[in-house]
């Protein structure tokens, strides 16, 4: 026990001898918690997760012993969390619409019982191994719980519980330590946020994660285990792209971090994915879906404890073999979270306000993406995909520079593109990914083996095209060779019908990758068949007259999920969309050898 | 501790006081002080320890002669008396009457700080609010619990877009306006705080409005308060008096730069242009308040206006404000220049929470695409609008002069339109069709074929 000495905004002064740098403590009357982030003798500076208002100097202070940490077991999926783990749906129920402070409850509810089946090999006497599966619990339909041996745990089990219901607390199993001393295991257990779980090592397989994205999946491709940050100013698509991605992508759990953004973003997300269903399991998405919550308003402190709340959780259902994503949106306000703990802390501030470390605080974290051989031995993955806010819209502040030295694929939203209404707002020259060769052996095995070629001739045509732009501004179109404008126009349709792709369009909302390759591919041989015809003197704007210049951008909408096979059928016949002009432009020799004299 | 004054004030330094030798008194208390001539100033307990005392003084401490101040510790945040009577009323930027009425009598006070909503209490905002301005309800449209500024400059008529907003503010399908307004100014002028109070009493509204001014001339510091009173008093009409409010700021830019001069004071470290990193919270903790709550009639819409300092979107308060609303309406000088009324920049402009409140539950079936359409031909008629200044207009293709005469069009019949004009949806839904129908049928591919079919002029007639 000790006191409070001196109340700084969200910032404590206390007396407490003995306490560690990054302990809990809980504070005064009110019992708000905080961590210490300094100490000098015996005294100590925490800082609040909750607003001080109402603290005195002299009030009672208390060390809890643990650093921040997280509670893993059966309960988290479908549910909402704020920044230090609580659960708010729970918290509404007890303190109503406003976040009451000094509430304490529990992140996995005490009141149910899970249905816990033991790995009937398991038999009493047996070596355990951190990581080690112990059982199962059918959380949701979609996902089975692997209870696994904590990490800083192995020894001899003594006893395995039966199947049967069980609390999160009751004990499931006993297990020898390797000192001796007996230790009972539940379904659930405890993990510190700020050290990273560990794993026997780093797998290097090669799976893209298919979000459903044309722009993303087809041209700046991630892969499950990756790292990607969406950089852009307000308003250019990011939350609505991890939004999408959060809904379409083919990971087995996702976890959407709201990270000092807006409450009603929170609510979209609760409101909307109960009503879809997961393409890749036809179940309701909210199933596998996983939501942290430190909204704009709430207190900054807990904002920079958000991140890693989420992320542990991603390592755990890592750690049972899953495939996980985890969203952060936004990265930014993170960065700008730990910017005021240093400015707190009198630190130097190095550029814009942020302490020296940022950069190596940033590549720590996404350091913990990545794809592993679990303590247990099977395969599991944490993709990290970070939303990044650059003030002014400006990519060479601090966070964006530094975050785009650390990923490997780097979607870059811009304004132009949002102004017009071409979403997704990728910008397809500025952004990068470092995962193309892996994704394109992928895509050739699994969907054609065309699609690298594909790919760079639309990326080429699509850069050639700005370069075009640039001489019509300058001079007018009339300076372009009828090639020329061909490509520009081409490039045009390329943008509209494949690039840009509206997610509150009912059947364009997700592409699968058979669907993105067709179009790609289509439109690419409209490309080429108009290319022939123009290198035979058909002007540019005789083909654009053609109806399938028209039709093609209505392709994306019209072939749902369900009507691959006429997307196929229809782009595999466009040499009928051209024949009239061809037959009217050949030189006669060809027309006669077609017909065959 | 509550009833004892102290006169223990050992030094002073702009708007901040540091009192000794008070012991236990707890952070954020609101503080009342009497200075040397009797007059009373109000202040907030912003650091404490048994050692020293830190208020901030919202009045400023100008003239404080600290032996003869006497310092009280009320032991509660600032709050706000609440009861139905705030209807119709002027406050001040702390909450006190301005209207030479009697102050507000009532049991039930509320911290005007607020406490955040719980995400998992917020109900989607999701309903259409008509504002009769076509830039608005066509392509940017607002829906109640919205937060959605006006982003403009000075000279520009944002107070007239912002005021016609307000008196023509209503839900599709009910009749005459059901919004209560909260109007707050901080930093303005007493002309543009009258030109507000005129417009309301035009519409006979004034017993649906209650004010909160700080006029220009008024303390700096009070405007960090406010907005806060503001909200507070919204807060009750709302969601204990099930309310539609309609709340209007204005401009966030003197209350952001308010709290630059306190942040300076404190010794903040600042992050860019002089704004103390928190400035984005601090805004959060304003905007966040609009919204909707789970099973409660009412909700609060939140209009703030702000000035941007050079006309520059990039700078911190647009920028960290377009950062947290849901879009912004832009404000265009180049549009105003050419007399167009109001000089809504569509491009820029944005609602993000439009797609989930128009189409056929809300407005008509075919508003998500015509809005999407609209913005497509417009942006591409204004890439052949630069292309005209450079080659001429005569080089231009048939195809191109077209979409000069549809931009032409856009601006000054869509976008442009009375002060006291009032166009249902349906009126700028229909007109949308009349501009899109100047352009080529094939070039409108993103509304649907059935749309084309039944909406666009050429098959109409
Ligand atoms: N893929 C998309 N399809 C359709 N509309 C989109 C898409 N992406 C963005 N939009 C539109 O742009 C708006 C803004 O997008 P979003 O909220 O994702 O921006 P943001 O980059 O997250 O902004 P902020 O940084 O302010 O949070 C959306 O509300 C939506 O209207
Ligand atoms: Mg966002």
């Amino acid at each position: 026990m000790g006191k409070i000495l001196e109340i700084n905004g969200p910032l404590v002064r206390m007396e407490l001898p003995g306490v560690t740098l990054g302990e809990q403590v809980r504070v005064g009357a009110l019992g708000l918690v905080g961590e210490v982030i300094a100490r000098d003798g015996d005294t100590a500076l925490a800082q609040l997760y909750e607003d001080s208002t109402g603290l005195a100097p002299g009030e009672q202070v208390e060390g809890l012993g643990h650093p921040l940490s997280v509670e893993l077991g059966p309960g988290l999926l479908g549910g909402i969390f704020d920044g230090v783990q609580r659960p708010l749906e729970e918290i509404w129920r007890i303190t109503g619409d406003r976040i009451a402070r000094g509430v304490h409850v529990p992140a996995l509810s005490r009141d149910r019982k899970w249905t816990f089946t033991p790995i009937q090999e398991h038999q009493s006497g047996r070596l355990l191994n951190a990581g080690d599966v112990l059982g199962t619990v059918q959380e949701t339909a979609s996902i089975e719980h692997r209870i696994l041996v904590p990490p800083d745990v192995s020894g001899v089990l003594l006893e395995l519980a039966p199947a049967g219901e069980y609390d999160v607390d009751a004990t499931i199993a006993r297990v020898r330590l390797h000192d001796g001393e007996i230790r009972k295991l539940s379904l659930s257990h405890r993990w510190p946020v700020r050290i990273p779980r560990p794993f026997k090592q780093r797998d290097h397989a090669v799976q893209p994660l298919i979000t459903g994205q044309r722009i993303l999946d087809t041209f700046y491709p991630l892969l499950k285990g990756g790292k990607a940050a969406i950089p852009g100013p307000f308003g250019a698509g990011k939350t609505m792209l991890q939004h999408q991605i959060a809904r379409w992508c083919n990971a087995e759990i996702v976890i959407y971090v709201g990270c000092g953004e807006r409450g009603n973003e929170l609510t979209d997300v609760l409101e909307s994915l109960p009503k879809l269903t997961d393409p890749h399991t036809g179940r309701p998405l909210m199933e596998r879906t996983l939501l942290v919550a430190n909204t704009s308003n709430m207190p900054v402190v807990a904002r920079e404890a958000s991140v890693y709340v989420g992320l542990t959780i991603a390592e755990y259902f890592r750690d049972q073999g899953y495939d996980v994503v985890m969203v952060a949106d936004s990265t930014s306000r993170w960065a700008e979270a730990l910017r005021e703990v240093a400015g707190r802390l009198g630190q130097m501030p190095v550029e814009e306000g942020y302490p020296a470390y940022l950069g190596s605080r940033l590549a720590a974290f996404y350091e913990r993406a990545g794809r592993v051989e679990t303590l247990a031995g099977t395969s599991g993955s944490v993709t990290l995909i970070g939303a990044v806010s650059p003030p002014g819209g400006d990519f060479s502040e601090p966070v964006t520079s530094h975050t785009k030295e650390i990923i490997q694929t780097f979607w870059a939203l811009s304004k132009e593109l949002a102004d017009a209404r071409h979403y997704p707002a990728v910008d397809w020259l500025e952004s990068f990914s470092g995962y193309v060769g892996q994704a394109a052996r992928w895509w050739a095995d699994n969907v054609d083996p065309g699609w690298a070629d594909a790919r760079a001739r639309a990326l080429e045509l699509l850069s050639e095209s700005e370069e075009l732009r640039r001489i019509v501004n300058l001079v007018g179109v009339d300076a372009l060779s009828s090639e020329q404008r061909w490509s520009l126009e081409a490039a045009e349709l390329i943008k509209e019908a494949l690039l840009q792709q509206s997610a509150t369009d009912e059947v364009d909302s997700y592409a699968s990758p058979e669907k993105q390759y067709l179009l790609l591919a289509g439109l690419l041989g409209i490309y080429g068949q108009g290319m022939k015809l123009v290198q035979l003197g058909v002007p540019a704007q005789r083909l654009l007259e053609l109806p399938v210049m028209h039709e093609a951008r209505r392709w994306k909408t019209r072939y749902g999920a369900a009507d691959m096979a006429g997307l196929r059928e229809r782009t595999a016949g466009l040499t009928g969309d051209f024949a009239r002009l061809e037959l009217e432009y050949s030189p006669l020799t060809s027309r006669d050898q077609e017909r065959g004299i | 501790m509550k009833n004892l004054e102290f006169r223990t004030a050992s030094s002073v330094r702009g708007g901040l006081l540091v009192m000794a030798n008070v012991p236990g008194i707890a952070a954020g208390t609101r503080v009342s002080l009497t200075d040397h001539a009797g007059r009373r100033r109000n202040g907030l307990v912003i650091r404490t320890s048994d050692a020293a005392v830190l208020v901030e003084v919202f009045e400023g401490t100008d003239d404080l002669d600290l032996e003869r101040t006497w310092v009280r510790f009320l032991g509660e945040p600032f709050s706000l008396p609440v009861s139905r009577d705030i209807l119709g009323r002027v406050f001040n930027g702390v909450g006190l009457p301005r209207d030479g009425r009697p102050p507000i009598v009532s049991g039930q006070r509320r911290d005007i700080n607020g406490a955040a909503l719980n995400p998992a209490a917020r109900a989607y905002p999701r309903e259409f609010i008509q504002t009769g301005l076509s830039a608005v309800d066509g392509m940017n449209s607002l829906t109640r619990g919205q937060k959605l500024p006006i982003f403009s400059g000075g000279g520009l008529p944002h107070n007239r877009v912002a005021a016609q907003i307000v008196r023509q503010a209503r839900l599709l399908g009910e009749s005459g306006s059901e919004f209560v307004v909260v109007f707050a100014a901080f930093g303005v002028s007493s002309q543009d705080a009258r030109f507000f109070q005129e417009s309301f009493e035009e519409s006979g509204a004034l017993e649906r409005l209650v004010m909160f001014l700080n006029l220009a001339d008024e303390p700096v510091i009070e405007r960090l308060l406010t907005p806060r009173a503001a909200l507070t008093a919204a807060e009750y009409l709302a969601f204990e008096l099930d309310h539609h409010v309609l709340v209007v700021m204005t401009d966030m830019t003197a209350y952001a730069e308010a709290l630059r001069e306190v942040a300076v004071l404190r010794g903040d470290v600042p992050a860019r242009k002089g704004y103390p990193g928190y400035l984005y919270s601090d805004l959060a903790e304003l905007y966040e308040r609009a919204g909707r709550i789970k099973n409660r009639p009412g909700s609060i819409t939140l209009i703030p206006v702000l000035s941007m300092p050079s006309d520059d979107i990039t700078h911190p308060i647009p920028d960290l404000t377009g950062y947290i609303t849901e879009g912004q309406i832009v404000l265009s000088r180049e549009l105003h220049a050419q007399g167009v009324y109001p000089p809504i920049s569509v491009l820029p402009s944005l609602s993000r929470l439009m797609k989930d409140g128009i189409g056929g539950d809300f407005t008509r079936e075919d508003h998500p695409r015509v809005a999407s359409q609209l913005f497509a031909s417009y942006a591409k008629a204004l890439e052949v609008r630069g292309l005209a200044a450079i080659i001429g207009a005569e080089d231009l293709s048939e195809g191109d002069r077209r979409y000069l005469q549809f931009a032409e069009a856009f601006e000054r019949r869509f976008v442009g339109q009375g002060e006291e004009e009032e166009r249902d949806v349906y009126a700028t839904l229909d007109l949308a069709w009349d501009l899109l129908s100047m352009l080529p049928l094939e070039v409108l591919t993103r509304v649907s074929e059935a749309e084309l079919a039944k909406y666009h002029r050429q098959n109409r007639s």
